[in-house]
């Protein structure tokens, strides 16, 4: 009974990493399809597995849809000679890849991605670790991924990812601020005195069940959106990349898997990104706004609620896709002042705002 | 002169200061084009649609009666800008078609040099004889650069046979049975 109790967090954990990675892989794969339609193109589809690519009709639509195509990718960046720059500091240029995945790995310990009852009738997260203040947890341990990005800039020791680095340390300040006022409101809404949830974003979830709250906040979702835009470094907001003028911003000296890593981090954080929006605003695995919860309690409602989760995870990743092929990258200037003097005075007037409400309605319905 | 007309610039509305409708046009935009056919040719399985007028890659042709149409006039190696044609002049082979032997004559050999081609088409203009043609071919390769020039076997083989609306050596030989071989 110990072991097992020991053993089974740990299966639990690596299975969550596992799928977590293949999502990571896939969404680059949804990237790499997206946005060759948005262009006018086909995408990958040569990619072809033996045996399971030659089943007659389903093995050609696979192939034609690329699902091969994240193996290929990641043995490409397994198989690559490993070169290493003669002017870079090696010791922190190896580090900084870890450093840039480990926090977007992280964070998915706190994430909450579906709901069970239990025996005694109560709904239960399905989540890792069930922590009070799951949503600082996420936005401490998701901004350390900035410090891969300037420790990769800054051991590269060339003045291009250093830019990359600067710029992207510069952003993640700015819109940190702009992000944690963002979301106090909802907060403030969700968890009120005498609530049970805190801070955990399983007591978010279970607060919009009659109303999601980009209904009910739509200002609040709006800067949080683009501020996770920004701080997962996607187009408009990819100061730390910036190709055009960076040449490859902060990566510029990586090659190989470590390359690779930063790809899956950014992935990584774009998933991470888009489960917390669903979590915070989109209502989690709650139905539709209104009908909360129609799963049954068994572990199939379970499953369902689950795949309901996931599928708006899965067109958040796709709003993330959709907006990169859209829109052109913001001037650093821009990014600055959108930064600082629109989102911040926005969230914090929002911020105000709601707590004024929230006092209004206090003192009228004390009474 | 024209008039020039001065357009009035309205000062943006509040909502398009946002820009967020600007942004959602934008992806309305995208997803539009998402939802189309791609414009992509998958080359080597697919190929593009040569036109009729297409300068390729420059060929000898034979008329449908299977003679060669050249006659070694060399005109085209005179005419070739960078000299990528190399003519030797021969006789025809008496052997195989007694009544054009010692009346035309036929090249020996009959080089083009692909490295040094530009096609221009100048060799197919000046053809009295319509015997060279720039046709449908645009893509060749090769290792070595003796594999870029293209021997006569291989610019018969390439050329194939055009239809001719003339059929000269049919006409002389009707007019000569006619009596009236001039």
């Amino acid at each position: 009974m110990d072991i097992l109790a020991m053993l089974l967090p740990i299966a639990f954990s690596l299975t969550m990493i596992s799928v977590f990675m293949g999502l990571c892989s896939y969404s680059v794969l949804a990237e790499r399809k997206v946005s060759s339609w948005i262009q006018g193109r086909v995408g990958p589809n040569r990619t072809r597995i033996p045996l399971v690519g030659h089943i007659p009709i389903l093995g050609n639509l696979l192939t034609g849809l690329g699902i091969f195509q994240p193996a290929a990718d990641g043995l490409k960046f397994l198989f690559k000679e490993e070169i290493i720059p003669g002017h870079v500091k090696v010791g922190y240029y190896y580090l900084a890849p870890i450093i840039a995945l480990a926090p977007a790995l992280t964070t998915m310990v706190v994430l909450p991605f579906g709901r069970y009852v239990d025996p005694a009738g109560v709904v239960q997260p399905l989540v890792l670790a069930n922590i009070d203040v799951g949503i600082l947890f996420i936005l401490g341990v998701s901004s350390l991924g900035v410090y891969g990005i300037v420790l990769a800039g800054w051991s590269s020791n060339s003045k291009y990812p250093f830019l990359g680095a600067i710029r992207s340390s510069a952003q993640m300040i700015s819109y940190e601020l702009a992000m944690g006022l963002a979301i106090l409101p909802v907060f403030m809404w969700s968890s009120a005195p005498g609530s049970e949830y805190g801070l955990s974003l399983f007591g978010v979830v279970q607060s919009q069940q009659s109303l999601w709250l980009i209904i009910w906040q739509p200002l609040s979702a709006l800067i949080f959106l683009v501020a996770v835009f920004a701080e997962t470094n996607r187009l408009p907001f990819d100061m730390a990349e910036s190709e055009t003028d960076l040449v490859g911003g902060f990566h510029t000296e990586y090659g190989c898997f470590k390359f690779g890593l930063f790809f899956v981090a950014e992935y990584a954080h774009v998933i991470m990104g888009s489960a917390l929006f669903v979590c915070l605003f989109l209502g989690g695995w709650n139905f539709l706004p209104g009908i909360a919860d129609p799963w049954s309690d068994n572990v199939f409602g379970t499953v369902l609620s689950v795949l309901w989760f996931m599928s708006k995870v899965f067109f958040m990743i796709f709003f993330f896709i959709w907006v990169r092929w859209t829109l052109p990258r913001f001037r650093y200037d821009q990014v600055m002042s959108l930064g600082w003097k629109i989102l911040l005075p926005l969230a914090i007037g929002n911020l105000v705002f709601n707590t004024l409400i929230i006092a209004a309605y206090d003192h009228f319905t004390r009474n | 002169m024209a008039k020039t007309k001065v357009l009035e610039r309205k000062p943006l509305t509040f909502a398009e200061k946002t820009f967020i409708p600007q942004i959602i046009g934008g992806l309305k935009t995208t997803f539009g084009t998402m939802l189309k056919k791609g414009v992509t040719l998958q080359y080597p399985e697919e190929r593009p649609v040569i036109p009729n007028n297409y300068r390729g890659v420059p060929t000898l042709v034979k008329d449908p009666n299977g003679r060669e149409k050249c006659v070694s006039c060399q005109l085209c190696e005179f005419v070739c800008p960078p000299k990528a044609i190399r003519i030797t002049p021969g006789e025809i082979d008496a052997e195989a078609e007694p009544d054009r032997a010692h009346v035309e004559k036929a090249p020996k050999e009959f080089d083009i040099n692909m490295l040094r081609c530009i096609y221009c088409g100048l060799c197919q203009e000046v053809c009295p004889e319509e015997a060279i043609f720039l046709q449908d071919i645009f893509s060749l390769s090769g290792y070595s650069r003796e594999e870029m020039v293209n021997n006569k076997a291989k610019l018969y083989e390439l050329g194939g046979t055009l239809p001719d609306k003339h059929l000269k050596w049919d006409k002389k030989k009707a007019a000569e049975s006619a009596g009236n071989a001039h």
